[in-house]
């Protein structure tokens, strides 16, 4: 048997389906995987291989009787920002302790309702704030790619490192993450993986760990754009549980991968456009361009003027919700605890042990801006912004049915790199956040690779629910990049 | 109705006045809390009444109760308020171990209910006249109940039961338009008679369901007056704010005591702090709580879980025709159909229960004498008693029996209040009492002339005497009425007296 590691999801239901294996088998292979490289990648905080093969059992038997689900038997990876019934949940940071769930999170529910394997959690940023990974407590994973001709440990991005790291390495069929600012869209983009930040309020946020609740989205992160239309498919769904949730039915997104591009109209926005940008992304770029002209796609030069204020009022708007969404984490109920003097030391002892430093970084940030006498400077004309960065898409919109940018204005940077200036790290998101802040459905496709022999990501932006158009675009994109390039077995 | 009296507490500089207003919390009534499916059910073991979303495990999300939202509008047309289309849930931070999410999602910018008004209607103690008076209501907003923390139970430890935590409140916030502690006391009555006769709060002060902050400033003679024209506030003195009273009598005497501290603080040359205060009813003295350098930062901004909430018209409507009679409509219906004085009116109206039994003992039967039972003879009995309703010994149909028996002259209006008594130590239906003691009035006028023959005969001075001064007649009807046992028709007794002494 070939290394079942190595299929797609799209790929591994047919063979389930045909019988050319079990999930037991199918399960196994990446329980194996798992075992061999964790401790290279450092992928998985929590590795279920137990849960796994028993959920594969159960599968391969509804399999048997005729009751298999769309996910039936798939070993995927949960990003550990889920909180998951029985597993320890942590969103990789200390203060939660050794907390585990009694509770199932909509999003993960679905997955198994639909029959998927638990392999484990994936590692992640704490409370999924950061671009490389490096602020989990655990350390980062180490992507899978490196550049050509060199050892250094390059990061998979982040918040979703982990998701990536594990999809790029083949230690999962696909994997769940989550996107703020970017955290899905920049580590697939720095992976060669495809990652879909689908409309805000498609999926549920129910036992999702909370960052900033206004731009947190579920979505996956796969092989290929059909894997990842297929994951949509089953994470989104409409919660009573979460009054954000969005009342609308989800699509046959599969179906949408290779409509083609002919007829439509792409936009790409010149305020994408930015100094200091490496020239294999803005070539990458143009190539993109060329490839949707064509296969027949209009293109059509585009403004949104409000793009350069995007990332200012995210680091304003993302801090001040989670300060108040962390402020549960205080040592009274659940998670880890550290007594001091009296009530407020023992609030500090916990809190200054539990968060780490860029934690702690954005709590202070977004307390200063809600405080009184800074509110309407900051939190207010941030929300002013953020109403313009949405009037300027709904504007180009009008026009066009998708929009093209580079995911990233650069490929995956080694650790250390940008920790030394949060702004160098923050601007990473340039061109992510905007999708967050407008609440559109974003995705990232590798598109090619630069002179180092790193992938390099296209993200398309769709009109809020359709993500139809953004699968039919970053399909054809797929197609044609012919994107087949895997990193180069170290691990 | 009497003009409203001015309020003057006398200082050293001269008189001062005080001016009030009033944040009135209502717990509403509902199964559920406000934004989880955890019951609210009082007295349950400590943290049994307590949801995921209540304890803001990982990952929880609030989601709206709509019972709650629609008890919040039925409650803002019993104020005549305002009812908001759009309204919104902000978050309060703050951190205490009573408060899992560290922070209180309430409404700030904008409430669910806007602006309305209420009269209230004072009776003062010392037999001054009863007046009545406006109270303009600012707002009415839906907020998170924190749990309760227990400091009591372990030298070095507080417990916390969540069971409260998440229930919803409405925060009832008035203007500065009361102006007497014993106004205040009487706005949190009418306030607690709307939304009892509403179902939206059962009113409970005793458990905290309903409770009051009250903030208190003093001012000279005329400064009042021209912060309405203005509605400038530097015209009033700086307030003070004295939390959680839960009884009419606390709220009463924390104002008392509290105006009198800002004026000896004001004369003595100093200012009043802006700060949170405590009433404490065992010293009679409020404290301070927390000083406005210590207050907090609460950094409310809107609640990114929740959707702004937006209501129709249809909504509204929906309930305004299920509207149940507000206690003033009742009392004006008492006044009009039944004839009744605007106080009696008042005092039957004060409560559906009183109204209810009322409206039982007066179907078919003369209702002012009915009203007169009611609210003198009955209620006088169950104040004295400390009883209620509730637990009154004479129910509604006995009352009515004992007035039938009054209607039909079977017994006197003094003998009716003996049957009273006995119904009152339980001795059952009035018209078993009368039958059982010999009660029944003696109407026979050939027994009558027999008592009143033997009176006069008895006493022959003063049959005398009456002839030349005829109004001494009530001496001899005393006589035969207490030579009858108390049961002569007094009528009967007068006219055969008259007639034997020739008058």
């Amino acid at each position: 048997m070939s290394d079942l590691t190595k299929l797609t999801l799209t790929a591994a239901m047919d063979g389930l389906e045909k019988g050319d294996y079990s999930s037991v088998e199918l399960t196994q292979a990446f329980v194996d995987a798992i075992a061999a490289s964790n401790a290279s990648l450092n992928a998985y905080v929590v590795e279920t291989p137990e849960k796994a093969l028993e959920m594969a059992a159960a599968s391969d038997k509804r399999r048997a009787d005729g009751k298999a689900g769309r996910l039936d038997g798939a070993p995927l990876g949960v990003k550990d920002l889920y909180c998951t019934k029985g597993v320890r949940t942590t969103a990789c940071s200390n203060i939660l302790g050794e907390f585990t769930p009694t509770y199932e999170s909509t999003v993960t529910q679905n997955l198994w309702d639909e029959g998927a394997v638990m392999l484990g959690k994936l590692n992640m940023d704490e409370f999924a704030m950061g671009s490389s990974n490096e602020t989990s407590r655990f350390g980062p994973p180490s992507n899978p790619w490196r550049r050509a001709g060199s050892n250094a440990t390059l990061t998979a991005g982040g918040s979703s490192g982990g998701s990536a790291t594990a999809v790029a390495a083949d230690i999962c069929l696909a994997a769940t993450a989550s996107d703020t600012g970017g955290s899905i869209r920049q580590p697939a983009a720095f992976t060669g993986t495809v990652g879909i930040k689908p409309t805000y309020g498609r999926a549920s946020r129910y036992g999702m760990v909370a960052f900033a609740s206004s731009l947190d989205q579920a979505g996956p992160i796969a092989k290929t754009v059909s894997d990842a239309a297929l994951l949509t498919e089953v994470m989104c769904s409409h919660d009573d549980k979460d009054s954000t949730s969005l009342n609308v039915p989800t699509r046959d997104w599969m179906s949408e991968v290779g409509k083609g591009v002919k007829g439509m109209k792409i936009g790409v926005p010149k305020e994408y456009r930015i100094d200091g940008m490496p020239d294999a992304i803005e070539k990458l770029w143009q190539q993109g361009i060329e490839w949707l002209k064509q296969m027949g796609a209009e293109i059509v030069d585009v403004s949104l003027p409000h793009t350069k204020y995007a990332l200012p009022a995210y680091y304003i708007v993302a801090p001040a919700e989670a300060s108040s969404n962390l402020a549960r984490y205080d040592g009274m109920r659940y998670g880890a605890r550290q007594d001091g003097d009296g009530l407020i030391g023992t609030y500090e002892g916990t809190r200054a042990d539990g968060f780490g430093a860029e934690v702690q970084r954005r709590l202070m940030i977004g307390t200063y801006v809600l405080s009184s006498g800074y509110y309407d400077a900051y939190y207010l004309r941030a929300q002013k912004v953020r109403t313009r960065i949405l009037q300027d898409f709904e504007a180009v919109f009008a026009d066009v049915d998708a929009l093209l940018t580079p995911t990233c204005p650069s490929a995956a940077f080694a650790y250390g790199e940008k920790t030394e200036d949060p702004v160098q790290m923050y601007l990473n998101d340039i061109f992510t956040v905007t999708a967050n802040l407008a609440g559109l459905p974003g995705i990232s496709v590798p598109a090619g690779i630069d002179n180092d022999g790193l992938p390099l990501g296209l993200q398309v932006i769709g009109k809020a629910l359709d993500e139809a158009s953004c699968f039919r675009v970053a399909g054809a994109i797929e197609n044609a990049a012919g994107f087949v390039a895997k990193p180069e077995k170290w691990w | 109705m009497s003009d409203r009296p001015t309020y003057t507490l006398k200082g050293d500089t001269g008189d001062w006045e005080v001016v009030l207003g009033l944040e009135v919390h209502a717990q509403v009534s509902s199964n559920a809390k406000l934004f989880s499916g955890a019951s609210t059910q009082f007295g349950a073991e400590p943290n049994q009444n307590v949801s995921l979303v209540d304890a803001a495990m990982p990952g929880m999300l609030p989601v709206i109760n709509e019972f709650c939202v629609e008890q919040a509008v039925k409650t803002g047309l019993g104020l005549n308020a305002q009812i908001n289309k759009y309204s919104r849930f902000d978050r309060k931070n703050y951190f205490y171990p009573d408060l899992p999410q560290g922070y209180q999602i309430s409404q700030f910018e904008h409430p669910i209910v806007g602006e309305g008004e209420i009269e209230v209607d004072v009776e003062p103690a010392h037999g001054d006249p009863a007046y009545a008076f406006t109270v303009r209501i600012e707002r009415l907003h839906l907020e998170q109940d924190a749990g309760k923390s227990i400091h009591d139970m372990d030298p070095t430890a507080t417990y916390v039961d969540l069971n409260r935590s998440g229930v919803a409140l409405m925060e009832i916030v008035s203007k500065p338009d009361i102006r007497t502690p014993l106004e205040a006391a009487a706005y949190v009555k009418k306030l607690k008679s709307i939304v009892v006769a509403l179902g939206t709060c059962d009113g409970d002060m005793e458990k905290g369901n309903l409770r009051a902050d009250v903030n208190v400033s003093i001012c000279k003679a005329g400064a009042y007056e021209k912060f309405r024209e203005t509605g400038d506030f530097s015209h009033l003195g700086t307030r003070c704010e004295i939390k959680n009273m839960n009884s009419f009598r606390f709220i009463q005497a924390a104002i008392e005591y509290e105006a009198r501290r800002q004026i000896e603080i004001v004369e003595g040359g100093g200012e009043v702090d802006q700060e949170t205060r405590l009433y404490d009813p065992d010293k009679g003295e409020t404290r301070s709580m927390r000083s406005k350098e210590d207050a907090h930062d609460y950094r409310y901004f809107p609640d990114p879980d929740l959707l702004p909430l937006e209501i129709d018209d249809a909504f509204i409507e929906g309930i305004k025709v299920n509207l149940p009679e507000l206690p003033d409509q009742k009392r004006a219906r008492f006044e009009s159909d039944y004839g009744l004085s605007r106080y009696d009116a008042g005092v039957l109206t004060a409560d559906a229960e009183s109204a209810d039994f009322y409206e039982t003992v007066a179907k078919g039967r003369d209702p002012k004498l009915a009203a007169n039972w009611v609210t003198q003879e009955l209620f006088g009995y169950l104040n004295k008693a400390e009883l209620d309703l509730s637990t009154t010994p004479v129910s509604a149909v006995q009352l009515g029996g004992l007035i039938d028996l009054i209607s039909s002259d079977v017994i006197s209006g003094k003998i009716a209040k003996d049957v009273f008594q006995r119904m009152i130590d339980g001795e059952g239906d009035p018209a078993d009492i009368v039958e059982k003691h010999g009660l029944k009035q003696v109407t026979d006028t050939g027994a009558i002339e027999a008592i009143v023959d033997e009176v006069i005969a008895s006493n022959p001075d003063q049959a005398a005497a009456v002839k030349e001064k005829p109004k001494t007649i009530g001496w001899f009807v005393g006589q035969v009425m207490k030579a009858s046992g108390g049961k002569a028709n007094p009528q009967a007794v007068n006219k055969i007296l008259r007639d034997k002494l020739g008058l």
